[in-house]
């Protein structure tokens, strides 16, 4: 993968994490309560996006080099942005600063009895400097949660990312705690 | 036992040329979310067509006798009841509120004057009777005829009361309320041929009913895992066999379906059958679980096969042949090189239903831009046609439509672009014996027949 395709494919992934997290957050207050098959599909696609943004990331690292002719990606995040006309409305975004993480912390108790993700003030816009302490990696994304406590087999260690939300050891995207997301019974 | 099927001979398939028929609904292009159609069934001898709706309603059209005057016309399809079948509740203790939307209706075969149904929402399922009232009562001893109560003194004699014909007047009354047995949201119902028993199912659960009794069921299959963050699919969509009661199937948000049999064990968790096709591989993207994720599972009439329906495709199964489908047909594969602003737009979480004819030679579905899609078998031929009001006159035919994929797009082609992915046509029905069919636009309801030679 060339460094330019890498960087495409790095932003991709953000801006699909981006929106799968705008989405699962819109969906809190959705009528009729979280549907459990929604958020399931919505965290696989978070996955996904997670998996793929980290190892676009090391190989943009390691491709510091000039592009080389691109090669066909087997998963296939750069789609084209088709320009879909008038008709299709386009999800209301609930502004970036209101987006909420979707990682637990598995210690928060305070978190809500109705198991529903509680708001987090302090961490709610994540432009904001970060008032934690900064992991090793300084470029990830400060919408991405920082713990990475748990790793799926045979999955390498990254950097560890800034932690921007919420700190101590907690869970990577990729074990999404859906007894968060979804409402506890 | 086995029930046997006595379904009445169809017309073969052969060249159908379909026609406008009839259109219900607001010709209002605002559509008030409560009339957004959410199911669309017709009952077992097609005389009877129920819808239901966002807004909790169900509306029951029935077929009128044909018009002698007009041989070309067929029978027209007209209200025969309405009412409110569910309304919103609210959960106090989760502080949810309970949408009223009816996500199913399926009819109970007819054992008397009767008709029955069961409908349901995200929690709960009523069985409805709809019953004829075409006479009343006339010369009551003790009342008068405005009702009030005579004085006992004034009556003299003794007379029978004769029933005599009113204006006929349909009446529905909920019988069962079947409550409070299920904790994630219900996608399925399905009535069992045995004439006593039901399933339901939500997200976790398929639960097993009495048609009789209300305060208990019976749980047949729990895939809940004991750690929530370890749940990896959910299952979607659930239907008994039409002929044998101790077989089911349920869907799965992975694309599986699994068979289960009753007599093997009490806990159908471990299923008989896993069908499941491997994955191409070249295919693959972010959004390969979406679209794998199975929206609707039916069987064929004759219960040797079941349909199944995801994102893009239609697979027809043989119950034989568990490692792939027998037959899969493409409903709008120009979608999926769009897959990532239809994930943005919500299109990608569309669950589309599919259905069978009434010889299963022929399958449809819906799409969008108001298309719809069938597919016959035999003929190998498939057909977009699409309900609008534009092609509203009556016995109007409708013209094959045809998407442009790619490349230099031909007069009368559509364009991916160009299509309207507000338009959506998730339910359609066809009827069990005749080439009716029913097809459900937002808030639209379209009835189209095949010419009559």
């Amino acid at each position: 993968m060339s460094a330019t395709t890498a960087m495409e494919v790095n932003a991709e992934a953000r801006r699909i994490l981006a929106v799968s997290i705008s989405k699962l957050y819109a969906s809190r207050t959705q009528r009729g309560g979280l549907r459990l098959h929604r958020s399931l599909l919505l965290s696989m696609v978070m996955r996904s996006a997670r998996d793929i943004y980290h190892s676009s990331r090391e190989c943009e690292e390691l491709c510091g080099a000039p592009p080389t002719s691109e090669e066909a990606m087997e998963t296939g995040p750069v789609e084209q942005t088709v320009q879909l006309p008038e008709p299709l409305t386009e999800p209301r975004q609930p502004a970036a600063s209101a987006v909420e993480p979707p990682s637990e912390e598995p210690d928060s108790g305070d978190e809500g009895s109705d198991g529903e993700l509680a708001e987090d003030k302090e961490n709610m816009s994540p432009t904001r400097q970060s008032r934690k302490r900064r992991g090793k990696a300084a470029a990830a994304p400060d919408f991405l949660p920082s713990k990475r406590a748990r790793l799926e087999p045979g999955e390498e260690r990254h950097a560890a990312l800034p932690t921007s939300c919420r700190a101590g050891a907690g869970e990577s995207l990729a074990a999404l705690s859906l007894n968060r997301v979804i409402p506890a019974f | 036992f086995m029930r046997v099927s006595t379904r009445k001979c169809p017309r073969p398939g052969g060249d159908m040329q379909w026609c406008f028929s009839q259109v219900k609904g607001a010709i209002d292009d605002d559509v008030a979310e409560a009339d957004i159609i959410s199911t669309v069934e017709f009952n077992h001898t097609g005389e009877l067509l129920a819808t239901g709706d966002k807004g909790g309603r169900v509306v029951i059209f029935q077929q009128e006798i044909e018009n002698k005057n007009q041989p070309q016309f067929r029978s027209e399809y007209n209200v025969y009841s309405t009412f409110q079948s569910h309304e919103p509740e609210f959960d106090y203790l989760k502080s949810l509120e309970i949408e009223e939307k009816i996500n199913k209706i399926r009819w109970l075969p007819q054992k008397n004057a009767a008709q029955f149904l069961l409908s349901t929402n995200d929690k709960t399922i009523k069985l409805w009777k709809i019953s004829e009232r075409d006479k009343r009562p006339e010369g009551y001893n003790l009342k008068e005829e405005d009702g009030r109560y005579k004085d006992p003194n004034t009556i003299t004699g003794l007379r029978v009361p004769v029933l005599i014909p009113m204006d006929l007047m349909v009446e529905a009354s909920p019988r069962r309320v079947f409550a409070n047995a299920h904790t994630y949201h219900i996608n399925s119902i399905s009535v069992n041929s045995d004439d006593e028993t039901y399933l339901s199912a939500d997200d976790l659960r398929i639960n097993l009913w009495n048609l009789e009794i209300t305060d208990r069921s019976f749980n047949i299959v729990d895939i809940k895992p004991a750690n929530m963050e370890e749940l990896t699919e959910v299952i979607t969509a659930a239907e008994f066999h039409p002929l044998q009661c101790n077989t089911f199937v349920y869907s799965s948000s992975k694309g599986t379906i699994r068979l289960c049999d009753m007599r093997a064990s009490a806990l159908c968790d471990k299923h008989s059958k896993l069908f499941e096709e491997p994955e191409d591989p070249s295919n693959r993207s972010f959004f390969s679980e979406i679209i794998s994720s199975i929206s609707d599972v039916k069987f064929s009439h004759n219960g040797r096969y079941m349909m199944t329906r995801d994102y893009l495709s239609v697979k027809i199964w043989d119950l034989n042949m568990e490692n792939r489908p027998v037959e899969t047909y493409q409903v709008h594969e120009y979608l999926r090189s769009k897959l990532c602003s239809l994930y943005e737009n919500d299109c990608i979480f569309d669950k589309f239903e599919c259905c069978w004819n009434g010889d299963d030679s022929v399958v449809m579905t819906g799409s969008y831009n108001n298309f719809f899609r069938m597919f016959d078998r035999g003929q190998r031929r498939d057909m977009t046609l699409e309900a609008s009001r534009e092609n509203s006159k009556p016995m109007q035919v409708l013209k094959p439509r045809k998407v442009c994929a790619g490349g230099k797009r031909k007069k009368d082609e559509i364009s991916v672009d160009s299509l309207d992915f507000n338009k959506k046509i998730l339910h359609t029905a066809w009827h069990p014996q005749d080439n009716i069919i029913a097809v459900a636009t937002t808030n639209n309801l379209y009835i189209f027949q095949d010419k009559v030679n």
